[in-house]
């Protein structure tokens, strides 16, 4: 039944169905995708990041220059300031994503110091990254002990338990504020759905703990109950997050069909788990969807240790750049990259170290390369 | 700082102990009751408080009773049987509070909780609360007989119960704006943390590692985390080590590298989702013990917290988890003759693998799983 069912809603949706295992599709709650474009190219900034970021950089941009993908980068550094005792990111970089209202950014160390916040919750506040999305697919040619593994996690990215209003009431007895508003669940769950209905996956789960948290996450499956009223087409169900937890460790398979949306902490800690099945932040991209500008990321460390040795895996920031191409409608270059990348790496031939493999980054950039020009 | 606890809680490992092989119910072995009150016992044969719960609750509890009779064990239930269905049984639902406060010794299923703002909060989480059994203690360990993706886990979550996220504060400050505290104090941070060294030393653990998200809740998790580590600083002549773990990367390294985790200790929340993905590495809920332990009462309930209403009333629930509770129970009591002698046949019948309940790839009823367990005691 569910596959006459899938079949039925590939058929409606021809547009669309090459797509179906997509990374990422624009959706009407972000901008619709123009883009700023130059002489025929699209211009996308580039945060080549710290540690590792600016070796696995280079590698993307060999990889799309030899895709002929038409854009141009444009680099900038987000090295924070202190400016009157707030950290702020330089005015130039923050101009040039909200110009493009696109951007591929590296992994980046958060400065110790005080007055440092971390530069994700400052990218996160200046364009309004309300929606994370994080998907997560088994890599042929890495075997973990899950195999099957296709989830896909939409997690509200502004308030939640991570809303960072805490105070100490008295000595050794601290509140912290799970902020949940209406709006914010509604402007993920719109994004939720969108998200399901044009990738071809159309069923949304809502993960909460509402027979704990009756009012916070109550509220928050009403905007999703909402929402779900106005996607007819769209299956919905809810569950609870000791369930999913549960049921995705002990068989991943099933959560191939659908979406799963959720507030913050839950998604944080369950992107992360699925990330695992599949061997880790090495092979997930990341997407933050914003109302100005949607920014696209490795969420892996910037495994300073490791810095300018020749060896790090770039292929988290190769997918969150070719989920980057998909928002920005540039389907058949990423298909392409993404079949060269998956190829590449099933085959088994030019991995990197942290995939079992011997190849160095430059290596392995190479094959993809050739397999491109082929 | 001050101690919550007396310094004579402090236990230093024992001789003898060390090369004792770990069991995954080993709780009761080495550990002080954690009750100073010795439970109710009237002619040598204790009272206990059982509360079968919701869903497979009344079916796993069966198993136990009928295997408790059949040892002969010298205890005796009080039985309440509370659905957390409706709001009707908040009376019995209180009886069933004051007998656990008479016995000081529970054993109980987990009660349903409805997700409607209208019905009744957690009765799980007031039991927790009222009777302040602060420390919730998960066993997640392979069982030889019930192959999983992983193989040698063996660690123990041990979550605080009583406060955090569950703290049940909410309120709607403007329609559409809702807060939900999550209040963490140094005082109840320091006593699980006491418990979870404790724990270590007496069940001859090598490190007990901190999950917290104190990078983003620097003031919540903080205070969590920093008690933890004022309270390694007191232990560090036990020899227990100490470390901290994000909660994310907590949950990723769960995944792929079970087997590195020892002693957990986190507040209530993430308990909840570790136990769960600890409970789906060894095998289910089906076979996860747990207990809650306070300092006046004790209660016993399967670890991971699922009411199971899927196969509700069909007699296929893996009572397993229910079973070896209720010997963590019984060495609670000091009834480790008995415990021991369930417990064993409870990994024997496992090991076995001639009768399994269909959570372990096998087509036997719950029933089955038992009278096996009754054959094996004999």
């Amino acid at each position: 039944m569910f596959s006459l069912r899938r079949q039925a809603a590939s058929a409606t949706r021809a547009f669309t169905s090459s797509a179906r295992q997509a990374y990422a599709q624009p959706a009407p709650t972000a901008p619709a995708f123009v883009g700023n474009k130059t002489g025929g190219n699209f211009n996308v900034t580039l945060i080549p990041g710290d540690g590792i970021g600016p070796e696995i950089s280079e590698s993307i941009k060999a990889i799309f220059s030899t895709a002929k993908v038409p854009i141009s980068w444009e680099e900038v550094d987000v090295t924070p300031t202190i400016v009157d005792g707030v950290s702020t990111i330089p005015a130039d970089a923050i101009a040039s994503i909200k110009k493009n209202t696109v951007a591929l950014k590296g992994p980046l160390a958060t400065p110790i110091g005080k007055g440092h916040v971390s530069l994700n919750l400052t990218l996160r506040r200046t364009f309004n990254l309300y929606a994370n999305v994080r998907p997560c697919r088994s890599i042929e040619g890495y075997k973990t002990p899950y195999d099957g593994v296709d989830s896909v996690i939409i997690r509200e990215n502004t308030e939640g338990e991570y809303s960072g209003i805490e105070h100490e009431i008295v000595d050794g007895v601290v509140q912290s504020i799970k902020l949940i508003t209406h709006q914010a669940s509604e402007r993920v769950a719109r994004y939720a759905f969108e998200y399901a209905s044009k990738n071809g996956r159309p069923h949304v789960t809502a993960v909460h703990k509402a027979p704990i948290m009756k009012m916070s996450d109550g509220m928050f499956l009403r905007a999703c109950r909402e929402l779900a009223a106005e996607y007819p087409e769209v299956k919905y169900d809810e569950d609870l997050l000791d369930r999913v937890c549960l049921r995705i460790v002990q068989n991943p398979a099933p959560y191939a069909d659908r979406v799963m949306v959720m507030p913050n902490l839950y998604g944080d800690i369950l992107s992360d788990m699925c990330a695992g099945l599949i061997g880790g932040l090495g092979l997930t991209p990341s997407g933050n969807i914003g109302r100005d500008a949607s920014i696209f990321e490795a969420v892996h460390g910037s495994a300073p240790d490791i810095a300018g040795k020749g060896f790090a895996n770039p292929t988290a920031l190769l997918l969150s750049g070719i989920m980057m191409l998909r928002h920005m409608g540039l389907m058949e270059h990423a298909a392409k990259i993404e079949s060269a990348a998956l190829t590449t790496i099933a085959e088994g031939k030019f991995i990197t170290r942290d995939l079992g493999g011997k190849a160095s980054t430059s290596e392995y950039t190479e094959e993809i390369l050739k397999r491109l020009r082929a | 700082m001050a101690s919550i606890l007396p310094k004579s809680r402090v236990l230093l490992p024992r001789h003898g102990v060390v090369s004792q092989v770990r069991q995954a119910t080993t709780l009761g072995i080495a550990q002080s009751r954690a009750t100073p009150k010795t439970p109710t016992k009237y002619g040598g044969v204790y009272s206990v408080t059982l509360i079968p719960g919701d869903g497979v609750g009344k079916e796993i509890t069966q198993s136990v009773e009928e295997i408790f009779e059949h040892v002969n064990v010298p205890v005796e239930f009080e039985r309440f049987d509370i659905s957390g269905d409706t709001s009707q049984d908040a009376a019995l639902f209180k009886q069933s509070m004051d007998s656990l406060k008479r016995n000081k010794v529970g054993l109980k299923g987990i009660l349903y909780t409805p997700v409607e703002r209208s019905g009744h909060t957690s009765w799980n989480v007031a039991m927790r609360q009222q009777l302040d059994i602060y420390a919730s203690l998960v066993l997640c360990k392979s069982v030889p007989g019930f192959p999983t993706r992983h193989r040698d886990v063996d660690f123990a979550i041990i979550r605080e119960n009583t406060e955090g996220e569950y703290s049940g504060l909410e309120h709607q400050s403007f329609p559409g704006v809702v807060e939900s505290l999550k209040i963490m104090t140094r005082a109840k941070s320091e006593r699980i943390a006491r418990f979870a060294f404790d724990f270590a030393i007496k069940n001859n653990r090598k490190t007990v590692t901190c999950v917290h998200k104190a990078n983003i809740m620097k003031l919540g998790d903080g205070l969590f985390l920093n008690t933890c580590r004022k309270v390694a600083e007191e232990y560090k002549d036990s020899g227990i080590k100490f470390n901290d773990l994000i909660v994310d990367n907590c949950s990723m390294q769960a995944v792929n590298r079970p087997q590195q985790f020892d002693v957990l200790v986190m507040p209530n929340l993430y308990g909840s989702i570790i136990s769960n993905i600890g409970a789906a590495l060894v095998g289910g809920p089906g076979i996860v013990p747990g207990a809650n332990i306070g300092r006046e009462y004790a209660l016993f309930e399967p670890g991971c917290r699922h009411v199971a209403r899927d196969i509700e009333g069909q007699d296929v629930a893996n009572p397993a988890a229910m079973i070896l509770s209720s010997t963590m129970m019984l060495r609670h009591l000091g009834l480790d003759h008995h415990a021991n002698q369930i417990a064993s046949a409870v990994y024997k019948v496992i090991a076995d693998g001639k009768v399994k309940t269909p959570d372990m790839g096998g087509k036997d009823h719950t029933s089955d799983f038992t009278f096996a367990v009754i054959k094996a005691l004999a």
